[in-house]
């Protein structure tokens, strides 16, 4: 298979705009080694979810090239597993947690779809709900379930689509397919423990398989990253995996300041650590210092993060 | 006590009403089936467009003395690919869903006004219209019969072929979509669904009252179901008992049958509304 070979993703100059209104995205230029594990920050209205869902073809470039394991967006479906931000999920649907994991697996055939519901199958997505905390909700209908817990089984359910011993044993064995596994907000309203398990899941899949995670509650959990790249209409790659203070400075500004955290350490003297998780922190953007503004670079982003709110 | 013992005994001793339950059962069929994929699929709006542009077919069949039923049911066809053909352009355009909605009520109203012209041009036309506005149920024909049961085991086998990929577009249709599996074809075959089903449905409750046979027991059925197949049961079995007992209320009360069943059903949503415990 000639797309083991490919990178995961090759975006050149790629542009979007729904017709005739303003750009969403302009002149995106994004390469991806295979087994990369990339993060997307930046505003909301930045264009993030948009990115993501021309990569899997739900939407087409006005312009430019963009390439999935050297193959068209369409093309590359079983290649891809998705976690969009808004599900089209029914959850009035008359099924269960189950049956929906199951139906991640979903390919096109003659009758429609097909996706296999056998024995085997059914361990495979009970190991994904139980890596992902939801052991025991297997059998409980969709409607049953919270909104964080729904979000969890729609990543079980794009697990599915993906190379089936290389997730369950990545120590093991090198994935049977390449895979790109594109998450959008894959924690919004899972707890902080939650969270940081995913991610260290998510951190030994490195390698393997190919990850692209957008979200705002990234910072405890950075270190699982090898690239973060900020997102509000152009891409700008940061340089190195870590989101350090100085980047978020560039990126956000520097706060006048509503995090209590922050606040006591610099009334001791100490910097505000980029550790910290604090909600207003992570929210970003309460008060732009004008000279983080003026600061060139990928600061110059700055001029359309401005009167946006990060969410 | 003996009189209402005499008098269900007469019900059901009537032919009219023997054909009338069959009827009902056969529809029930088709109700659970293609109303569990209708609401799912948020189709309700288009399968009211769909019933009503089928008069429009009854109108040709009228105006050029041709068999009704096939002519219903390609008119109604036809109207309801291109109702869903409007939808799919408009979603992949990224229109709002008013756009799409002003589309189907346009073809709504455009079907029953251009069958209204045609029925009132045609030479000797005999009234028999409320028949299809309001349905016979107790008329119907043995050759009717006959046709339902060939609609249901065409619906059901659909279903059968296409389980998996109908499932997966009424979860999820956008992560279908991403699978790669054929949402816009089967997005069509949902709304042959919905032709079949409306097309066979006019002769027992007429086109008026089709949206209720298909929204209601769906609507009940999904709450006590955890799988897509045993609410297509339920929902069938629903619609059956309020054919059922619309008949005996019009038995009793000489109302006509068609607005006799939608009353007991439409009581009976209320009913499940004010219980269920608020979710």
């Amino acid at each position: 298979m000639s797309s083991a070979l490919s990178p995961a993703l090759e975006i050149a100059d790629l542009s979007f705009s729904h017709s005739g209104r303003e750009p969403v995205l302009e002149d995106v230029t994004l390469d991806m080694r295979t087994g990369e594990f990339l993060a997307l920050i930046g505003p909301n209205g930045g264009g993030k979810s948009t990115l993501l869902r021309l990569i899997v073809g739900l939407l087409r470039p006005c312009s430019g090239t963009l390439t999935v394991f050297g193959k068209a967006p369409g093309q590359a479906s079983a290649n891809i597993g998705y976690v969009p931000q808004f599900s089209g999920l029914s959850p009035d649907f008359p099924a269960t947690v189950l049956e929906m994991t199951l139906m991640g697996a979903a390919e096109p055939c003659a009758r429609g779809g097909i996706w296999g519901r056998d024995r085997r199958a059914r361990d495979r997505a009970h190991a994904y709900l139980e890596i992902l905390g939801l052991t025991g909700l297997a059998g409980q209908s969709l409607s049953s379930l919270s909104g964080g817990q729904r979000r969890r089984a729609m990543v079980a359910r794009a697990l599915m689509g993906g190379p089936e011993n290389f997730l369950l044993h990545p120590d093991s064995t090198s994935p049977e397919f390449p895979f790109l596994l594109l998450l959008d907000e894959p924690t919004a309203g899972v707890d902080a423990e939650g969270t940081f398990c995913f991610y260290e899941f998510l951190g030994k899949l490195r390698g393997g398989i190919s990850i692209i995670v957008v979200s705002h509650d990234l910072f405890m959990v950075s270190p699982f990253f090898d690239r973060v790249a900020f997102v509000n209409r152009r891409l700008t790659p940061l340089s190195g995996p870590s989101l350090t203070q100085d980047a978020l400075a560039a990126l956000f500004g520097r706060h006048m300041h509503a995090c209590p955290v922050a606040d006591m350490q610099h009334a001791l003297g100490g910097r505000h650590l980029s550790g910290c998780s604090h909600p207003a922190c992570a929210a970003g953007l309460q008060t732009h210092n004008p000279e983080a503004a003026a600061g060139g670079g990928p600061g110059s982003a700055l001029g359309r993060v401005d009167g946006e709110v990060a969410g | 006590m003996d009189a209402l013992i005499l008098s269900l005994e007469a019900l059901l001793a009537s032919p009219f009403m023997r054909h009338a339950l069959l009827a009902g059962l056969l529809a029930g069929i088709a109700c659970g089936v293609t109303g569990v994929l209708v609401l799912q699929n948020r189709l309700t709006f288009l399968a009211g467009g769909a019933a009503h542009a089928a008069y429009g077919g009854v109108g040709l069949a009228f105006y050029f003395s041709l068999p009704v039923l096939p002519c219903t049911l390609l008119f109604s066809l036809g109207a309801a690919a291109l109702m869903a053909l409007l939808v799919l352009r408009g979603e992949s355009e990224g229109q709002r869903g008013d756009a799409q909605d002003a589309a189907i009520g346009a073809l709504w109203a455009g079907g029953t006004a251009f069958g209204i012209i045609l029925i009132e041009l045609s030479p000797g036309y005999s009234g028999d219209l409320m028949g299809y506005l309001f349905g016979s149920i107790l008329t119907v024909p043995t050759a009717d019969l006959v046709g339902m049961v060939f609609f249901d085991l065409l619906l059901l086998g659909l279903l059968f072929f296409f389980r998996q990929g109908l499932w997966a577009l009424s979860l999820d249709k956008e992560f279908a979509a991403v699978r790669g599996l054929p949402v816009r074809r089967l997005y069509l075959l949902l709304v042959v669904f919905v032709a079949l089903t409306v097309v066979m449905l006019i002769r027992v409750v007429g086109l008026i009252l089709v949206l209720a046979l298909l929204t209601i027991p769906a609507s009940l059925a999904r709450t006590f179901c955890r799988s897509l197949y045993p609410s297509m049961a339920l929902a069938g079995l629903f619609s059956l008992l309020f054919c059922v007992a619309g008949l005996v209320f019009s038995w009793f009360t000489d109302i006509s049958s068609g607005a006799s069943i939608i009353v007991v059903a439409v009581a009976v949503y209320l009913l499940a509304r004010v219980m269920a415990p608020a979710r």
